[in-house]
């Protein structure tokens, strides 16, 4: 049979036609085929309108014009936008650990099982949360109220004179206020949950060891439920920078101090429905989305490193 | 795999370029030009008929809507209320961009028009004839259907001009005369107060629309416009006139900070917690239904004025009925506004309560003559009657007002809650709109 063999078979055998392995088997697009469209139609389709409407402006003489970058240029010297993030940036600072810290407390006293009425405690703190924040925050501006409010009945009450929540100086406390109440239940409910899953084993060998309840807390149960921590800071840094709903609807009862650029998310609603401007509005809106994502990420970098 | 991810990416990205498309290739259906539609043009349009879609939040305008459909039974009128004022013309925007579900016929106050007219989104009436109608209107209003253009681009539906509504009880109880100027209502604010600390001779918060009818009135033209050159100037002597007296009422807490509309303000107007309104003649029908509990104890005045012996006036308020360029059925739409606007629709409007722009209904003797129960029996229209005769013609709103409008409390709002005083914030209200203006592409006299 060797006699066969011609020249050309001396050299390096040639690749297999690749008709064959290469044909693609087009069953698994057919699956992931429905969830793929109606995920590039309400999440991709309206980012990638964002940034095609901020490529342009549009001006009431002069009509829609193409400006590249220009809008991402106007956004980082636009002073109204640094300083309502600025704001919302306080306002994480302060709130997020204040609800955080109260909701940590709340779950580790219901774990503790000392609690009389624990499942009392746990529905009626999370509660709040069931109040959508709309309603949440009309009632709020209610007890604010220095006249007809709580607020002005406790004045009346006590011959007191407290200081109008609603004024500049307090209302992002007053806001604050607002935000902790509604979401201490959530974070608690988070927390909690956390906590139900550590092995009871671990508390036994802890009690072995002699640890008291304070050392429980530090070396067992605060490092088990670390991930919980991450998420529920992450969910409320998105939160803090997306804050519009408490604002907008506050702004009813204090018009001059919450102003049209509250917060970014005010600023682009305004932007958009008071301004007419709706590609600027757009390039807020994917700039104040990128600096959320890089903070969120940073969060959660940080949070998830072993040891820190 | 790393193949197979790219063509994902590529899939994506066809996919979102298509959905691209789909958007940004909305249909643009009607909006044909008119051209001059002869009595004959809009008879025939009636006799044919077709539904006409209607914006508005004006409630008279249900029982008109329903009139008109009597007497021409092919039309039918969907009279829609998408909200009111501002959010109506959020809404008109966003249709007027998407170029679709834009309504035949849209209510728009006087101080919005410039903004629709500048950027042609409207119907010039003149080619109907609405040009002879110029005698049948009061000045103010006319001249707010002409948005800074030169075309007519509306037929006017109501008109505020204002008048002062006090409560009498509360001025009778403390002994304190109605003033007349505006000097001696900030003399009356402080008596007021005086003798019952729990009293404000009215309340403000900072609201756009008062403060501009109250510098028209003061003599005040802080806004030039000319064709697409803007001028915004709040240093004449008319708003230095204004500032004195407010910044007074400011420094002394003479006035509550409650919000106007609130449930606070309507319980303030019913216990004589807020003792006098300047505001428009549209007032009434609010304060009967508002502050109910109150029938009797109010009284209509006319204006303060801020010379002696004056008798000036201003708008507070009003709108007209417009036909947007994109909507369809001119004709139609056009017979309705006049219908509406000039013809038997306005007594209808007026039974129901609302203040008309036109001189026949305002100088007829029984409008004249209506002795309005909860002013105690008072003939209040004549004093409405009077101050629309002696609106000061000649003002002015910006292009685009419903901007400026929308930060007049990021701005002069600031002298309300903080040691601001009024012209500073009215500085910034200035920088503001002159900012937006050239960014809208406005060349800006500063």
């Amino acid at each position: 049979m060797t006699t066969q063999a011609t020249p050309a078979a001396a050299g390096p055998r040639p690749a297999p036609p690749p008709a064959r392995r290469n044909r693609r088997s087009w069953t698994g697009w057919g699956f992931i085929g429905p969830f793929g469209a109606v995920f590039a139609l309400v999440f991709m389709a309206p980012i990638a309108y964002s940034l095609y409407l901020s490529l342009f402006r549009d001006r009431m003489i002069g009509g829609n014009t193409f400006v590249g970058l220009d809008n991402f240029e106007k956004v980082l010297q636009d002073d109204a936008f640094w300083s309502s993030l600025g704001r919302v940036s306080l306002f994480l600072c302060v709130q997020v650990p204040v609800m955080l810290g109260l909701a940590l407390l709340v779950a580790l006293a219901l774990d503790s099982g000392r609690l009389y009425g624990r499942d009392f405690f746990r529905i009626s703190i999370f509660l709040p949360y069931a109040v959508p924040a709309v309603v949440a925050t009309l009632m709020w501006g209610f007890m604010y109220g220095t006249r007809f409010g709580l607020v002005g009945d406790i004045n009346d009450a006590l011959g007191v004179s407290l200081p109008d929540p609603l004024s500049p100086d307090l209302l992002l406390a007053a806001i604050g206020n607002i935000v902790t109440w509604e979401f201490i239940g959530y974070n608690m409910l988070i927390f909690y949950s956390a906590l139900r899953v550590i092995p009871h084993s671990l508390y036994e060998a802890a009690e072995i060891d002699g640890a008291g309840q304070f050392r429980v807390v530090t070396a067992i149960k605060l490092p088990a439920i670390r991930g919980a921590l991450v998420i529920a800071t992450i969910f409320s840094v998105i939160g803090s920078f997306q804050l519009f709903n408490e604002p907008s609807i506050l702004q009813n009862l204090a018009p001059n101090a919450i102003t049209s650029d509250y917060t970014p998310n005010l600023y682009t609603y305004s932007l958009s429905f008071n301004a007419q401007q709706h590609n600027y509005s757009a390039t807020v809106a994917i700039v104040m989305g990128l600096i959320t994502m890089v903070i969120a990420y940073v969060v959660q970098l940080r949070g998830m490193r072993k040891g820190a | 795999m790393e193949k197979r991810s790219r063509r994902l990416l590529r899939g994506i990205g066809l996919v979102c370029a298509l959905a691209l498309a789909a958007t940004a290739c909305g249909g643009s259906d009607g909006g044909t030009n008119p051209t001059s539609l002869s009595r004959a043009d809009i008879e025939a349009a009636l006799e044919k008929g077709g539904t006409l879609t209607v914006w508005a939040w004006e409630p008279t305008l249900e029982q008109v809507a329903a009139d008109f459909e009597k007497a021409h039974p092919a039309v039918e009128i969907d009279l829609v209320n998408p909200g009111v004022n501002g959010d109506q013309y959020t809404a008109l925007q966003n249709a007027v961009s998407a170029e679709r579900g834009v309504p035949d016929v849209a209510q728009i106050e006087y101080f919005a028009m410039g903004q629709y007219v500048l950027t042609e989104e409207l119907t010039d009436l003149t080619d109907y004839g609405a040009g002879e109608l110029a005698d049948a209107y009061t000045p103010g209003p006319w001249n707010g259907v002409k948005g800074g253009g030169e075309g007519i681009y509306g037929l006017p539906m109501d008109s505020g001009p204002m008048a002062l509504f006090y409560n009498k009880r509360v001025f009778d109880r403390h002994g304190i005369d109605v003033p007349t100027t505006w000097d001696e209502y900030v003399e009356a604010a402080r008596a007021l107060h005086e003798a019952d600390p729990k009293a404000y001779i009215t309340n403000d918060i900072g609201e756009a629309g008062f403060t501009t009818s109250m510098l028209w009135q003061a003599g005040s033209r802080p806004y030039r416009v000319d064709g697409t050159t803007v001028g915004v100037d709040f240093s004449d002597p008319g708003a230095e006139a204004y500032t004195t007296v407010w910044q007074q009422l400011l420094d002394e807490k003479l006035v509550t900070p409650i919000a106007s509309w609130s449930d606070e303000w309507y319980k303030g107007l019913a216990d004589g917690t807020i003792a006098t309104l300047a505001t428009g003649a549209w007032m009434p029908a609010n304060l009967a239904s508002g502050a109910a509990g109150a029938a009797g104890d109010w009284r209509v005045a006319p204006l303060p004025q801020w010379t002696e012996g004056g008798a000036t006036s201003a708008e507070n308020g009003g709108s007209a009925l417009t036909l947007p360029r994109l909507g369809a059925n001119e004709a139609l739409a056009y017979a309705f506004v006049e219908y509406a606007g000039a013809g038997e629709g306005v007594q209808t409007r007026v039974a129901g309560g609302a203040f008309p722009a036109t001189v026949a209904q305002l100088d007829s003797k029984e409008f004249q003559d209506t002795k309005f129960d909860y002013f105690g029996g008072q003939q209040a229209n004549r004093i409405f009657a009077e101050s629309a005769a002696n609106v000061a013609a000649d003002w002015t709103y910006l292009p685009y007002q419903i901007y400026a409008n929308s930060v007049f409390n990021d701005t002069v709002g600031k002298a309300y809650v903080s040691d601001t005083r009024l012209t500073d914030g009215l500085k910034t209200w200035r920088d503001a709109s002159l900012r937006y203006g050239e960014e809208q592409g406005f060349t800006v006299e500063r």
